[in-house]
């Protein structure tokens, strides 16, 4: 203890040094390498930005700098050493008394978090009563401070809540609160806001950024997100399957990256292409409302969409955009208003619709683990929508099972493969051409890409342009992702609270003037520009404020 | 405008996005697994094989009839009489061979029956949902509510203990538990996004419970039918022990302790062999189910 | 909290319901009877003119729907009916031998609820050492004997070769309370280890399921000790399943001491269930039935009551 004790205090000195750490986990197969010989120092109050996409690392390596490894992994070489001791070699007793109180942990999902049988004070006091640095009392009084601090709404009442009465903001917020409870010397922030809205991340990074700052604590902050980390880090390293791809100080890596995988992450713009506009409408929504049970999702909904463009809806969760791409489907008959489809009024109930109706109108989910039978192989995904809408058999059907493939750039040889043989983007790629197998007129596409990584889901979206360039066929695209409407909308509509705020072109759509709402929702994406948090935040608060008096 | 994802060629999966495993066969892995299966659950699938050789093969192994007087009363055991002679002089040996086929012949039916009754409607409830859902789940709610020993007592009393009413009633009694766990599990699978495909597209309710949804549930249903294997075939016995399940001279094992109990108070054993028998079928059902259910939830019970 | 009161009446409601629509199942069961209940028991050569009279005597002749309204009356007065078999009133019959049961299964649960609860909470805490094996192992071997097995085994090697306790549970009116429990020790042991090694059981899957959440790896990155893991984080998460089998296996101490009964010749409801299945006896089996039923009843539904009392989602929304 003693030892640990005296190197608290000068700032600047390295707090974190970690050198050729390895990690395998187990699998199926055997044990995998997933950490491959990392180097990385922390300096007292400096914040590391740990950049990736899935399977890079990164969790890995920030849950290592507590000295922990999730069950199945183990640290096969390498040394930890924080304030002169490894810790891959203290005994579970040891970095208990480490944990919590000199390294602290933020996890992505506070819902997930925090105990649901448990107040949130008293999940805050724990910590430091239980490692006997406060007693309760004096634990609580500091609690509601934080609380103040991370301006949580009643800051003095706010911890006697459960978890499950708070909003994932706040609860996000109430879990940093936890973290610095004993003034710990490092935090590790895993991935703290990819689970929020656009609008609620900013809240929280902003919190995040104040109280770092003001007590000046080492951070570790992990993300897949650069423009995110780059309102928070002074230095970031880029990981890939495990190995650093390029480290070095945050202006340094977004203006002159090094390495052409950075410089990938970095290209934010997907793909433009020039917006059509159809001469005639595949879809038309006439005043829609919907409900669940008693619960309205949908007010006096009106869209269209144009033959062989895309209408991409925006919203945050819990603006009835999925609602209504299930109102459309007919799985949600709604309760008022009228569908047509084709120059056709449609029922809006799926039970009575043809099934040449159903073949035309195609759904991808967002999900496509749980959009694909993990029992059927390739071959009875694509073949069977053949066979029931087209009679294809045989050799006929397998031809035709072989073009899709092609079209989705897959080669026969998935022919047999089970969907856990593919990865994600190859998943999404093969519901999508499960919705041409059908030959659908209009496809729905309920957030398609927001389970995947930045890089897989720009190939998604190229795919279904190409499609679209060929097939002639419609879009309804569901999305709370910017950059994504930028990239594949003809039209954008935009949703709030079940209610459309804003719809037209999307030149008009991103070009001034806008209604409150979606200025708010533009001005929450963040930049690329380490500048960008500081200088957004006054106007945002005025427009937060706008939006909740509209 | 490029990224990897995108120009590698269509095989060469971009290393952003792999694949999570290469593993081909459900069977086959169970195969795999077997060969690295632990002690406990190769005692219970040898176990198994026994009882079910023995149970097919009874009237082969077994030295004397089932029903036939071969000596007096209580006979010790002899070189004639292995395992010596029961309460009416019948060979004890024999009768534990034959009861294998009975009550184990009996127990299985009956679960087979109650699988199909329980499996088949839990499956549809959960598909259909709404009201046919509602309803079934009520009625069970209370056939559950009266407890199955006494439940099976009753309509025993009522229909008469003959093979039919106690297969059917215990079937019908322990539907109720597969009802509830079929039903749970397919509703796991039944609001999952491809079962959501499979109604969009307009397939009938039969495609989307045989093709959607059972493969996705055969597990945890062959688990639960080792499961309910064990308490059918420990009620069954029960009630024979009570007098009121399988009827003599029919030789089973629940009925033989009873009958024979008496020796237990001179410190004689044998009457505890068909009670053995009974509990080592179950020991041995449990260790496989144990087992499989480990190897199929890929569900490593050790930190 | 105003919704909790709402929810418990409504829990209620339902269990008086069910048990409502169980005596009706068990009164139409009985009297969709095959054959005559009269002519049962008055065998086949008695005279048409007698079987009329005991007919009427039993009510028999009444519709049935008068004669259900009469039954449930009867029933909510406590009067039972008399047995078929030898005329003496049912309530009478069971009253003593529902205490006896209920004592018997009394002192099981007192053993085998915090024995079990226990095992459950150290086999979690010390998941995959030696002592969790091989507790995992017994328990499994254990759950599979048949209780009458247990019963017996126990019989050999305390009774006949040990001599400790007798073999027959013969309670007598005016046996003072020491003698009572050690005339029940083995009966009772036989329960306690048959339900323990189910307690137990559900207890470890109970917490082991809740180990896997996120909170609790939470809790490692906070410093917590193992030991408060498992008894601050995962044991009130564990709380509903655990309530739940627990109330299961009381409820299976009184319905499955039938067996146990029968083994000791122990005089409790069982005993005398069986007894009167065995003559017909169906007055006094629709009785017991219904009293078996009443309690498990009454158990599930205090089950749920409690599962909802402990639950923070419902007792403090949002």
């Amino acid at each position: 203890m003693t030892k640990l004790d005296s190197v608290r205090g000068t700032k600047g000195d390295v707090i974190l040094d970690v050198k050729g750490l390895r990690i395998r986990a187990k699998s199926k197969a055997g044990w995998a390498e997933i950490v491959k010989g990392i180097d990385l120092t922390l300096r007292r109050g400096e914040i590391l930005g740990l950049i990736g996409e899935s399977g890079a690392g990164k969790s890995t390596i920030g849950l290592a700098a507590l000295g922990y490894v999730k069950p199945g992994c183990r640290i096969t070489d390498g040394t930890i050493l924080f304030a002169g001791e490894d810790l891959s070699e203290l005994s579970e007793a040891e970095l208990r008394r480490l944990r919590g109180v000199r390294i602290a942990y933020v996890a992505q999902s506070a819902a997930a978090a925090f105990n649901p049988a448990h107040r949130l004070i008293d999940q805050y006091t724990e910590v430091a009563v239980v490692h006997g640095i406060r007693d309760a009392a004096s634990a609580r009084a500091q609690a509601v401070e934080l609380y103040r601090k991370l301006h949580l709404p009643n800051p003095e009442s706010f911890g006697e809540r459960f978890p499950h009465q708070v909003s994932g903001g706040q609860l996000q917020r109430a879990m940093v609160a936890m973290a610095l409870a004993c003034k710990p010397d490092i935090i590790v922030f895993d991935e703290p806001t990819t689970a929020l809205d656009v609008t609620t991340q900013i809240e929280v990074l902003a919190a995040i950024k104040d109280v770092v700052r003001d007590f000046h604590t080492a951070a570790i902050y992990i993300t897949h997100d650069l423009a995110v980390v780059a309102q928070l880090a002074d230095r970031i390293m880029v990981l890939r399957h495990g190995d650093l791809v390029e480290e070095g100080n945050t202006r340094q890596i977004l203006e002159q990256p090094s390495a052409d995988y950075t410089r990938q992450l970095l290209r934010r713009d997907p793909p433009k292409r020039d917006t059509t506009t159809a001469s005639r409408n595949i879809l038309t929504v006439s005043s829609v409302d919907a409900a669940y049970g008693s619960i309205k999702v949908l007010h006096d909904v009106s869209l269209s969409v144009g033959e062989g463009t895309t209408v991409a809806v925006v919203g945050e969760s819990g603006s009835g955009k999925s609602t209504l791409a299930r109102v459309v489907t007919g799985l949600l008959p709604c309760s008022k208003g009228t569908l047509m489809f084709d120059g056709r009024a449609i029922d809006s109930s799926l039970r009575r619709r043809s099934l040449d109706l159903r073949r035309r109108i195609q759904l991808v989910h967002q999900m496509p683990d749980t959009s694909l039978n993990p029992r059927h192989r390739v071959r009875e995904v694509l073949g069977r929508p053949l066979s029931f809408y087209h009679g294809l058999m045989g050799r006929l059907r397998t031809a035709r099972i072989i073009e899709l493939l092609e079209q989705i750039e897959l080669d026969p040889t998935f022919l047999d493969r089970f969907p856990e043989e593919l990865s994600g983007g190859q998943k999404q790629r093969l519901c999508i051409a499960r919705a041409l197998a059908a030959k659908a007129d209009l496809i729905i596409c309920d957030e398609v890409t927001s389970a995947l990584d930045q890089s897989v889901a720009q190939g998604i979206l190229r795919l279904l342009m190409d499609l679209q360039k060929n097939l002639r066929v419609s879009y309804l695209f569901i999305t709370h992702d910017l950059q994504t409407v930028r990239a594949i909308a003809d039209e954008v509509v935009v949703m709030n609270q079940g209610r459309i705020v804003e719809q037209g072109p999307k030149d008009e759509f991103f070009a001034p003037p806008h209604h409150p709402y979606t200025q708010l929702l533009l001005t929450s994406v963040p930049q690329m520009d380490p500048d960008w948090l500081d200088s957004i935040r006054e106007t945002r608060a005025a427009l937060a404020r706008a939006v909740s008096l509209a | 405008m490029s990224t990897p994802a995108d120009h590698s060629p269509p095989l060469n999966i971009a290393p952003a996005d792999r694949p999570h495993r290469q593993d081909p066969g459900r069977f086959r892995a169970l195969l795999e697994g077997l060969r690295r299966a632990p002690v406990s659950a190769w005692f219970g699938l040898v176990i198994v094989a026994i009882y079910v050789l023995v149970a097919l093969f009874a009237s082969l192994i077994a030295p004397y009839g089932e029903g036939q007087v071969v000596g007096s009363q209580f006979d010790p055991w002899t070189a004639q009489h292995l395992l010596g002679t029961d309460n009416l002089g019948r060979d004890t040996l024999s009768r534990l061979i034959y009861g294998a086929r009975n009550t184990v012949g009996i127990a299985f039916l009956t679960t087979s029956l109650a699988f199909l009754i329980g499996g088949s409607a839990g499956l549809v409830a959960a598909v259909v949902g709404g009201w046919v859902d509602q309803a079934l789940a009520r009625l069970i709610d209370i056939l559950m509510a009266v407890p199955q020993l006494i439940f099976a007592l009753l309509l025993l009393t009522i229909f008469g203990a003959s093979v039919t009413s106690l297969v059917s009633i215990i079937a019908v009694l322990d539907a109720t538990r597969v009802f509830r766990l079929a039903r749970a599990a397919g509703m796991n699978i039944a609001v999952m996004d491809y079962v959501e495909v499979a109604r969009l597209r307009g397939e009938g309710l039969i495609w989307i419970l045989s093709r959607e949804v059972l493969p996705n549930i055969l597990p945890p249903l062959v688990a639960e039918f080792g499961l309910r294997f064990c308490f059918v075939f420990l009620l069954i016995s029960s009630l024979s022990f009570l007098g009121i399940g399988l009827q003599p001279p029919t030789a089973d094992w629940g009925s033989m302790v009873r009958d024979n109990a008496i020796l237990i108070t001179y410190g004689d054993i044998t009457p505890l062999l068909p009670a053995a028998a009974i509990a080592l079928l179950t020991v041995g059902v449990n260790f496989l189910v144990d087992w499989f259910l480990r190897e199929t939830s890929g569900l490593d019970d050790e930190t | 909290m105003g919704n909790i009161p709402k929810l418990i009446i409504k829990r209620l409601a339902l269990g008086v319901f069910v048990l409502w629509v169980v005596s009706l199942f068990i009164f139409l069961g009985v009297s969709l009877l095959p054959g005559d209940v009269a002519t049962e028991i008055l065998g086949q050569s008695a005279l048409p003119e007698t079987v009329a009279a005991f007919r009427h005597e039993l009510g028999l002749d009444l519709p049935l729907h008068i004669r259900y309204v009469h039954w449930l009356g009867g029933l909510l007065t406590g009067d039972l009916g008399h047995s078929l078999a030898n005329g003496r009133a049912v309530s009478q019959l069971i009253g003593e031998r529902l205490g006896n049961t209920l004592f018997l299964a009394g002192v099981a649960a007192c053993f085998s609820v915090p024995v079990s609860l226990l095992l459950g909470l150290l086999t979690a805490l010390y998941r995959g050492s030696v002592f969790d094996r091989f507790t995992n192992a017994v328990t499994l071997t254990w759950i599979s004997f048949p209780e009458f097995f247990v019963a017996y085994i126990l019989i050999m090697f305390f009774s006949v070769q040990a001599g400790w306790f007798p073999s027959l549970s013969t309670m007598r009116e005016g046996d003072s309370f020491a003698h009572s429990l050690y005339l029940v020790t083995l009966p009772a042991l036989t329960l306690t280890l048959v339900v323990t090694a189910h307690m137990m059981r559900m207890t470890r899957a109970a917490i082991i399921s809740v180990l896997g959440s996120p909170f609790i790896e939470m809790a490692k990155l906070k410093g917590i000790g193992q030991r408060r893991i498992i008894v601050w984080h995962a044991l009130p998460n564990a709380l509903a399943p655990i309530i739940n089998v627990v109330v299961i296996d009381l409820a299976y101490l009184i319905v499955g001491v039938v067996v146990v009964e029968v083994v000791f010749v122990y005089p409790g409801l069982g005993q005398l269930m069986i007894d009167s299945v065995q003559r017909r006896d169906i007055t006094v089996v629709q009785a017991c039935s219904l009293i078996f039923a009443a309690t498990y009843v009454l158990l599930n539904m205090f089950a749920d009551v409690l599962a909802i009392a402990t639950n923070p989602r419902l007792m403090y929304p949002k």
